[in-house]
């Protein structure tokens, strides 16, 4: 079980995500229509380029109003955003398997740092879970996949915590091990099919709406989009 | 019952077509909404031709917002509607678009009637087309962007505001967003400039003169309603000393089909005001204080033109910009003891400014006309709509929710202070007056010609001869 999870399957998973978020990303491209959308993409290309990096720039960093409206918020939103994307990544465990099957590594964190990160993603989620649950602002704009999203992004972290520290509970060291790496398999072919695919997409439709106010809304004239 | 028969005598007011005869128009008028809303609650929904429309328009970039929303209402606060209802989760701008094109997307336009007037009566009573929410969004889910969307497909299916549907009409028609024709406006401009040439000799408003520098371009309202704008302007420009003209075909900059939804009577109408910028070869193109009509004719309208660069024939500015330029160059010079002397605060309007980036030019201005300039909180590109953008000012099914909706612009211009709104838009003119209309907090408001005109050092050479 443990070889097929962690071989084949593993390699399906990456292979669907990879292709998939390559294929949203080209379709999301393809679909862009300058008069549709009434932006002159490719005759203003420089200020578009401009805007979309100020788009993006404001928020990568936490230099925007609605991290200054909303701090709470935003300090968990890219807490639990950084820990997600660079603990699986940076994670000593991980990086061994990748150089035993494909002979590459790189940098790695320190255990203790992952751990904590790990809490931090899961904090988050639970956070965000509680919002869900009691913020009516939240509550009317949820839907059952805005849980079952949530649940699939943190169910690799929940049960790499348990399996990291060889919890028992009724099961075994061995078969959270192989939950676990199910769950991220179940994570990475969501994403290109789920509101997950906002891995991508939203740095899509950032550039987009930075390319519009770079182009036409102001970017010529006044500032593009202001933050 | 015997009524009942001869309404349906009646040619119908509610179509999916636009209104583009005189005779259907009359019909409109004659109706002031009660018959029309009436019909409209029994049409059909052609759901194929609804379905065919979003295959063909709705695209990667809405289907996207659609779907990678994060349903985390950061953008509930973001729109004036929401903060004006008592923080109704109903208004946060996700959940208005969500409920109603996301619905629509998602059924790919298998709706009923009841279905699309809600979609009408969000898109037309609950959004302005403000485009606030946009910039607060983490995703850059721009939701102005996706209502002015629905608004188009509503208007082809028929659920269009009653004023939306007579207002693109009269841009079919006429060409303008009022029932003035080219002959009417000519006579005005000649009236206007007889009736004060006598205070400033030598003043005319050419009309289609090839080669002038500038190109005047005005909203019917004037004409129509406030004449002496038009006399204003002329006179500023005849002080600054600009070769200048107005167009007779093309002569209106506005379009509500834009607020209606109505894209190929957008296309009809800046393609007219296009043509009239070839026709007479001017330099650039000067549009009155007027937000939407520098919105659809010089921001939106190359598209609609099909113009690949988004430029419009000749560089496009607004009415502030021509001052603030007249301004700095001393072509306009100003009495300095004659500034503005009580608080005055400034409405920026999101067409030109959030939408068109027109910021600093409106507080240099400023500080040429006010000794005692308090800004709104928040402004610039940050500023509340006024309450009666996208056309809601003009509909009468939502005055009850404009209303509502200006109570934020009444909390930001009290926290000023000031007692007196500048504004160079008619429609946050008119909100602004509504606004004290109804909540009566003893301001004034002026656009920024009858201002300018107080102050205006008239030059000795063009001052009437004593007799
Ligand atoms: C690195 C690129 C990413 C960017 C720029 C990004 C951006 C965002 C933004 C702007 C939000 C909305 C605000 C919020 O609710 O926090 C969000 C929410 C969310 N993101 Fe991401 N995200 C990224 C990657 C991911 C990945 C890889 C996952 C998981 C597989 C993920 C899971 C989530 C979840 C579950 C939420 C919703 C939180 C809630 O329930 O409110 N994100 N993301
Ligand atoms: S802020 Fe953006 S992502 Fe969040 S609910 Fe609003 S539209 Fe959706
Ligand atoms: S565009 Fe303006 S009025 Fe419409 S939902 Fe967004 S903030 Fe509200």
């Amino acid at each position: 079980m443990y070889e097929f999870v962690s071989g084949p399957l593993a390699l399906i998973s990456f292979a669907i995500f990879f292709v998939g978020i390559i294929i949203r990303i080209v379709w999301y491209v393809k679909g862009l229509d300058w008069q549709l959308d009434r932006v002159a993409y490719s005759e203003k290309l420089g200020a578009g380029i401009k805007g979309a990096a100020r788009s993006l720039f404001h928020w990568l960093l936490p230099l925007n109003r609605t991290t200054a409206n909303h701090p709470v918020f935003m300090a968990v939103t890219y807490l639990f955003h950084i820990c997600l994307v660079l603990t699986p990544i940076f994670l000593m465990a991980h990086v061994v398997l990748i150089e035993e099957s494909w002979n590459i590594s790189w940098v790695t964190l320190p255990d203790k740092v992952a751990d904590y990160m790990t809490l931090a993603v899961i904090a988050a989620g639970i956070f965000f879970l509680i919002r869900r649950l009691t913020d009516p602002n939240v509550k009317i704009l949820t839907t059952a996949s805005d849980y079952i999203v949530l649940a699939i992004a943190l169910a690799p972290f929940i049960t790499g915590y348990i399996a990291y520290h060889q919890w028992e509970l009724g099961a075994g060291y061995k078969f959270w091990l192989i939950i676990h790496i199910l769950c991220g398999e179940i994570m990475l072919i969501a994403i290109p099919f789920t509101k997950l695919s906002h891995f991508v997409l939203s740095f899509c439709s950032r550039i987009q709406l930075g390319m519009d106010y770079g182009i036409k809304r102001g970017g010529t004239k006044g500032r593009g989009i202001a933050w | 019952m015997a009524q009942e028969a001869k309404n349906q005598d009646l040619p119908p007011l509610v179509t999916r077509k636009a209104v583009k005869t005189k005779k259907e128009l009359d019909l409109l008028l004659g109706d002031k909404g009660a018959r029309y809303y009436k019909e409209m609650e029994v049409f059909p929904v052609d759901t194929a031709a609804l379905k065919k429309t979003l295959d063909a328009t709705c695209k990667s970039r809405l289907r996207t917002w659609l779907e990678i929303c994060a349903h985390c209402s950061l953008c509930a606060d973001s729109c004036f509607f929401y903060l004006a209802n008592d923080n109704d989760p109903k208004q946060i701008p996700s959940y208005k678009i969500k409920s109603t094109l996301g619905e629509l997307v998602k059924r790919k336009g298998n709706v009923d009637t009841k279905f699309m007037i809600n979609c009408m009566d969000t898109a037309w009573g609950k959004c302005t087309c403000c485009n606030r929410c946009g910039m607060y969004c983490p995703h850059g889910i721009d939701m102005g962007v996706m209502f002015g969307y629905l608004r188009g497909l509503c208007f082809s299916q028929g659920f269009v505001p009653h004023e939306m549907k007579i207002g693109s009409c009269m841009h079919w028609l006429y060409n303008a967003q009022m029932d003035v024709t080219v002959e009417d406006y000519v006579e005005t401009c000649e009236w206007m400039a007889e009736e004060n040439e006598e205070y400033y000799p030598g003043l005319e408003i050419p009309v289609d003169k090839v080669g002038a520098d500038i190109m005047y371009v005005v909203n019917a309202r004037e004409p129509k309603h406030y004449p002496q704008d038009l006399a204003e302007a002329a006179i500023l420009f005849h002080l600054a000393g600009e070769s200048w003209t107005v167009p007779s075909k093309g002569w209106e900059g506005t379009s509500l089909a834009m607020f209606a939804g109505d894209w190929a009577c957008c296309k009809q109408q800046v393609e007219g005001v296009y043509a009239a910028m070839e026709r007479l070869k001017v330099k650039r193109y000067v549009g009155t204080e007027c937000g939407h009509q520098h919105r659809a004719t010089i921001t939106e309208g190359p598209y609609w033109a099909g113009r690949k660069s988004g430029e419009p024939p000749a560089p496009g500015l607004h009415y502030v910009e021509w001052v603030l330029e007249a301004l700095e160059t001393g072509k306009l010079k100003l009495d300095p003891a004659k500034k503005i002397k009580e608080p005055v605060t400034l409405q920026d309007p999101c067409n030109y400014v959030r939408n068109h980036g027109l910021t600093d030019v409106t507080r240099k201005i400023m500080s040429y006309i006010a000794e005692d300039f308090r800004e709104m909180s928040p402004n610039r590109e940050h500023n509340f709509c006024c309450g009666g953008g996208g056309g809601m000012n003009g509909i009468g099914r939502y005055r009850e929710e404009r209303n509502i909706g200006l109570k934020v612009k009444r909390e930001q211009i009290l926290a000023t202070g000031a007692k007196f709104v500048v504004s160079a838009c008619h429609n946050c003119w008119d909100a602004i007056r509504d606004l004290e209309e109804v909540y009566k907090i003893g301001i004034k408001w002026s656009f920024l010609k009858p201002i300018l005109l107080e102050m205006v050092i008239v030059p000795d050479h063009l001052k009437p001869k004593e007799e």
